[in-house]
């Protein structure tokens, strides 16, 4: 049973099918907005022109796939390790805290230019650490991962609540959150590199960690198929037993990719805390680690394949901001149907289409298919 | 006796918040029974309740909203079963589709629809599932002891709530006592047993999700229609994965299941009644800590420090035939 | 020749583009058994899971008792009357025996009565044909004897007529097989008609009335079992005339360089898998461990090359002792100088999801002539792997190919390649032929001699008793953990069967 379906061409297997799945999802719900009463091609219209019209737009549009790309690498890591981190959102949330804590600190003494690598190492070690109690219960207690992370996203959610309300909260303000980061806090914005191509913006939150995010997915790139340690990870990922067969240890493989899991989601934090807010918030993760998930699933785990699927999600999350401004009917939620229809139809119906192409492929050229090695006994 | 009628209170309120967990609880012990895990509960109970709240608004009827919750559930059970039983993808990946595709249709649909901004509109009393009064209820409140928790524990619920407890050892009688329940944990065990003795699989698992889809419905119902008055957006609040803790909490058995929601309502139940007030011995526990507690104590469970728990031995997996 | 309970006329059947079965006819008389003999991969069980309605025929026809029968899926052949035991048993493990039994066969919607009817029913066939076991057993803990015999009821209960057993003494001891061979000639008294498929030409010998042999998806020949001989069926089977012996010179052995010392190994249940085993191997021979799979062998090897924890005991590696009662390293196994080949190829010696090149480095990945500091040295290990393949000629010769499309003999062939070339002093290599083609299985052989005839110590573990006997300069039997009894190369098949039975009659023998 190695090869379930006939071989397809590379690029068929990486370009067309999810191609294919994600042009479903997206017919899916346009008939949800069909059924809203609107009109889903002029909804599609007002959704790029929001993502892509101006400076301003496409601002917004990378500024939010900065936080999908952490997050989209950071599950794509762990499932390349047979792990599915489903707490990316906790990991990205304590992740603020890192980056907070950092910032409260040092934004006073440093300029930015410090305090950014200080804080990503925050951000990183924070995620890291909230990745780690899963990861050990895993690797030594065998604990479903899964469910711990789920767990560890609400004890998350429970630990920032109650810090920011009691604890961080300066003295005598009513709003649960820091109080605002010196300018030694704050990341430069990017704007001014869009501007360069003659597109204005008057003001958007993209900043300097979009660039730090594509370095993180190149050097994701690097890890994975370029490393020994990444050759580890792959191997654990595809067959536990022959990790084991061939000297990788277990307990090490799951603790150190879940902590590089975990330091990508939480590095996430950056983005909103330190390039945007300027302050630790509440909520401020607001679904980007679940976004991960679609993401990373939408790019195959590559991250040649993450960066555009996180822009894609960005442009979703600017331009559904501006399709819930021209139809009331549509709110911003709209997007989060999308995800969840890129999540089944990428993901766990990923397969559906592709007996079909294959038989496609078989007529179109008979030599292509075939090549199921194993015979049965 | 002043601590006697705060407990018999507490008491009250941690029955009806475990009643939702139990639902759900009950509704994933079919689904992981049978080998498929459904970490979507949480997503199907969101859109019983919006379906129940939209369907009880528009026709006036408790019942009509039940009908109309279980019936989108039931959908959202065969959306999973069609991905992981027909197609064999990941089940988590498919449970995590349908949570994100409920908490986002439930707030576009309800706005669309009543534009109250993610809500229904609110109920009277005739389209919710009101208190039902056991006999005597009143004669026996002054009754000491016995007359409480008679007429305030017991007494009072709606009907929902005694469905709820009902579905315990209904749960267990099915899994342990009928020819379904017989198949059902075999297929959550080895399907390719069940498969060779000429057992579909995949029909059997569909009737399991099928089951699960109901249930959440009811739970979805229960928020909607008897807890509440009408859909409030996620409303379902975590429940759903609570619920699953529960599950695993309570090793897949229907009768610890009931224990299990209960502890976990009780702990829901403290901390509001108890909100900000200081503990005996220990002082002031913030109330953060009591609504992650549940989540805390899985954890602790799943690391093996109480027990084990193990899961049908299929679970998760899909059915491939073997050659 | 009697009425014919089974005929199939012109069946095929391909996995993509494997064709597993080509143009099948077959008529199986009532009241008999019928062997169905072929290599693995011959297409046997695939025939035989046609027969049960779990794969459909992409042509033919299928005649029960001269009725066309559309077996569609298990319950029309359950309807038809037939009964399959599989080679691994179908049965759920934390039921009860009478729980298995009844599943699916139920009756009706409540349990209650149908175990008590089942409860009765037990008791019969028990008194008929012999089949002993407590109904209230949960099956995981009993031995699988007793889990073989709980299937054989499962098709019984069902009022099967027709019983298709798939290599059914692969689990079994040759003295638990004859007691299963008792019960079939007993079945066949009643008038049912058996299916016996195997690999093993002796079991065949020994209890069928007819046989067929298979080769590459087709049915070659039927023959009366009593017209004719192991050699022709053999010769049938591969097609051609097979070197029984492989032809090697006499071994030279020198120092030793694996000693083994009172290993004792446990499984995660705590059940002892191997009990207080002590050999030597030195360079220059092969050491042949023989035994019925299931009685330590797979945990033997996997706790000398380090993968699982042994309880106590000690293991020398070219004079050297390893600790092997706390977590071993495999990596650090190889550096000093063991090369392993495991039984387990899919899922242990290969990552069939990886391109040949990445397998070929698995388990070396850390050595420095494949890294550039933390980095693979891509280069590096695709030179490597092209001259491998090379040396090998293992197909097709594309370094970049998944593994998954190679066959099975050349995938051996990979792992082999990894390991050997390694020049390691010592080599364990665990059942080296499973799944390989006859071509593959003569190249592999004089591999292995070579290896010897280089100054290794070989220790080779097969369930195939020819194999060991072929290759191995010294015999060990290995029986429930133990090892039971050393022989020469020319020890006779009957002497070693019961050795691995358990019984040690060298003076019986003599």
């Amino acid at each position: 049973m190695s090869t379930p379906y006939a071989k397809l061409p590379a690029w068929a297997d990486y370009g067309l099918i999810p191609l294919v799945n994600l042009l479903v999802a997206f017919i899916v719900a346009g008939l949800v907005v069909l059924l809203v009463g609107e009109n889903p091609f002029r909804a599609a219209a007002i959704l790029v022109e929001g993502a892509f019209g101006g400076g301003q737009a496409i601002a917004y549009t990378l500024y939010y796939a900065t936080s999908f790309i952490f997050t989209g690498l950071a599950v794509a890591v762990a499932f390349h390790c047979g792990l599915f981190n489903i707490g990316g959102e906790g990991q990205a949330y304590v992740g603020g805290l890192g980056v907070a804590l950092i910032c409260l600190s040092f934004d006073g003494t440093f300029p930015w230019w410090i305090n950014f690598p200080l804080a990503t190492l925050g951000a990183a070690a924070a995620g890291a650490l909230w990745a780690l109690i899963p990861a050990y219960l895993q690797a030594k207690r065998g604990s479903h991962i899964v469910i711990t992370t789920i767990m560890f996203n609400f004890i998350a959610a429970s630990l920032m609540v109650y810090l920011l309300v009691d604890v961080l909260k300066p003295a005598g303000s009513m709003a649960p959150q820091t109080r605002t980061f010196l300018e030694g806090g704050q990341l430069p914005k990017l704007n001014w590199v869009i501007e360069a191509f003659g597109l204005p913006i008057r003001s958007a939150p993209f900043n300097l960690s979009f660039l730090l995010a594509l370095i993180a997915a190149f050097l994701v790139w690097v890890l994975i198929w370029r490393t020994r340690l990444g050759y580890e990870i792959r191997t654990r990922g595809h067959s536990p037993r022959a990790a084991r067969y061939a000297g990788i240890g277990e307990t090490r493989i799951i603790i150190v990719t879940m902590l590089i899991s975990g330091a990508l989601a939480g590095m996430m934090a950056l983005n909103p805390v330190m390039g945007d807010q300027g302050r630790l918030q509440l909520d401020f993760v607001t679904g980007a680690g679940f976004v991960g998930i679609a993401v990373a699933l939408m790019g195959r785990s590559h991250p040649a394949g993450i960066v555009p699927a996180a822009i894609l999600f960005g442009m979703l999350y600017q331009g559904g901001a501006e399709l819930a401004f021209e139809m009331p009917a549509i709110s911003r939620d709209m997007i989060v149907i999308i995800q969840g229809l890129v999540i089944l139809f990428a993901g766990a119906l990923e397969n559906m289409f592709r007996p079909y192409i294959q038989t496609i492929f078989a007529s179109l050229k008979p030599r292509s298919a075939g090549l199921a090695a194993e015979k049965g006994g | 006796m002043d601590f006697f009628n705060t407990l018999v209170l507490l008491l009250d309120s941690m029955v009806r918040l475990s009643v939702p967990l139990l639902f759900a609880a009950l509704a994933g012990l079919y689904s992981e029974r049978s080998g498929i895990f459904d970490i979507g509960l949480e997503g199907k109970m969101l859109a019983g309740a919006f379906a129940s709240g939209a369907a009880a608004a528009v026709s006036g009827s408790a019942w009509l909203g039940l009908c109309a919750a279980v019936a989108i559930s039931v959908f959202l059970s065969l959306v999973h079963g069609f991905a992981s039983i027909t197609h064999r993808g990941n089940q988590i990946v498919s449970g995590v589709a349908i949570n994100f595709i409920a908490a986002g249709s439930t707030i576009i649909l309800g706005q669309a629809w009543f534009s109250q901004g993610g809500r229904t509109p609110l109920l009277g009393a005739d389209s919710r599932f009101g208190a039902v009064r056991l006999p005597f209820a009143e004669a026996v409140r002054d009754v000491p002891i016995l007359g409480p928790i008679y007429s305030e524990l017991l007494s009072g619920h709606s009907i929902l709530v005694y469905i709820a407890f009902l579905m315990v050892p209904f749960t267990w009688w099915v899994l342990f006592r009928t020819r379904f329940g017989l198949r059902l944990r075999a297929v959550g065990e080895n399907p390719a047993a069940v498969d060779t003795a000429g057992i579909s699989v995949e029909w059997l698992r569909y009737r399991a999700v099928i089951c699960t889809g109901i249930l959440t419905g009811l739970a979805g119902t229960y928020l909607a229609l008897a807890q509440n008055a009408g859909f409030v957006k996620d409303m379902s609040a975590g429940r759903g994965f609570i619920a699953l803790a529960a599950l695993i909490f309570a090793k897949w058995k229907p009768v610890p299941v009931m224990f299990a929601c209960l502890l976990f309502g009780f702990l829901d139940a403290t901390s509001i009644r108890f909100q900000g007030t200081p503990l005996p011995l220990i002082g002031p526990v913030p109330v953060q800590f009591m609504q992650a507690l549940p989540y805390i104590l899985t954890v602790i469970l799943l690391a093996g420090f109480i027990g084990k728990a193990i899961p049908p031995r299929a679970g998760g997996q899909p059915y491939v035939k073997e050659r | 020749m009697a009425e014919a309970a089974i005929e199939l006329i012109g069946i095929n059947k391909s996995f993509g583009a494997v064709q597993a079965n080509r143009d099948i006819n077959l008529a199986i008389p009532a009241g008999t058994i019928h062997g169905i003999v072929g290599e693995n991969g011959a297409g046997k069980s695939t025939l035989m899971s046609i027969l049960y309605g779990f794969y459909q025929a992409d042509s033919g026809e299928i005649r029960i008792g001269g009725k066309p029968a559309a077996i569609k899926t298990p319950s029309d052949a359950i309807a038809a009357g037939i009964g399959m035991v599989h080679q691994h048993f179908m049965l759920v493990q934390n039921f009860t025996v009478i729980e298995n039994v009844i599943l699916g066969a139920e009756g009706q919607p409540l349990l209650k009565t149908s175990i008590a009817k089942a409860r009765s029913e037990l008791e019969r066939l028990e008194r008929d044909y012999g089949l002993e076991v407590n109904p209230d057993a949960v099956v995981e803990e009993l031995p699988v004897g007793l889990q073989q015999r709980v299937e054989i009821l499962k098709a019984l209960f069902r009022g099967a007529d027709i019983l298709i057993l798939d290599e059914p003494t692969g689990v079994l001891t040759p003295a638990e097989a004859d007691h299963l061979f008792r019960i079939l000639r007993q079945l066949k008294e009643e008038g049912k008609t058996i299916v016996l498929i195997t690999h093993k030409l002796r079991e065949i010998m020994a209890v069928t009335d007819n046989v067929s042999v298979m080769r590459q998806g087709a049915l070659v020949a039927t023959r009366k079992t009593s017209e004719t001989t192991v050699e022709e069926l053999a010769e049938l089977m591969v097609g051609r005339r097979v070197l029984l012996r492989v032809e090697k010179g006499t071994a030279a052995p020198g120092e030793v360089l694996l000693s083994v010392r009172n290993l004792t190994v446990k499984d995660s249940r705590g059940v002892t898998m191997v009990d207080n085993v002590s050999f030597d191997v030195r360079a220059g021979e092969i050491v042949g461990i023989a035994g019925v799979a299931g009685n330590g062998q797979s945990e033997l090897l996997e706790t000398i090359s380090g993968i699982r924890v042994a309880v106590s005991g000690t293991v020398t590696l070219a004079g050297q002792p390893i600790d092997l009662t706390s977590e071993a390293d495999p990596g650090e196994l190889r550096e000093r100088g063991l090369a392993h080949v495991p039984e387990d190829r899919h899922h242990m010696g290969l990552v069939l999801a990886f391109e040949e090149n990445e397998n070929a480095i698995l388990g070396y990945h850390d050595q420095s002539h494949y890294l550039r500091g933390p980095f693979l040295d891509i280069e590096a290990i695709r030179d490597d792997a092209r001259e491998k393949i090379g040396k090998y000629d293992i197909r097709p010769s594309d370094c970049r190919l998944k593994t998954a499309n190679f066959s099975g003999g050349n995938q051996q062939k990979i792992v082999l390649s990894r390991e050997m070339e390694r020049d390691p002093k010592v080599l364990i290599v665990g059942q080296p032929t499973r799944g390989v083609d006859v071509g593959a299985i003569e190249f592999i052989h004089r591999r292995l001699i070579d290896m010897r005839d280089q100054g290794k110590a070989v220790l080779l573990v097969s369930v195939e008793l020819d194999e060991i006997r072929s290759l191995a300069d010294r015999i060990l039997v290995m029986f429930a953990g133990r090892i039971v009894g050393e022989r020469g190369p020319d020890a006779t098949e009957r002497e070693c069967g019961l050795l691995m039975a358990g019984i040690d009659n060298r003076e019986a023998a003599e």
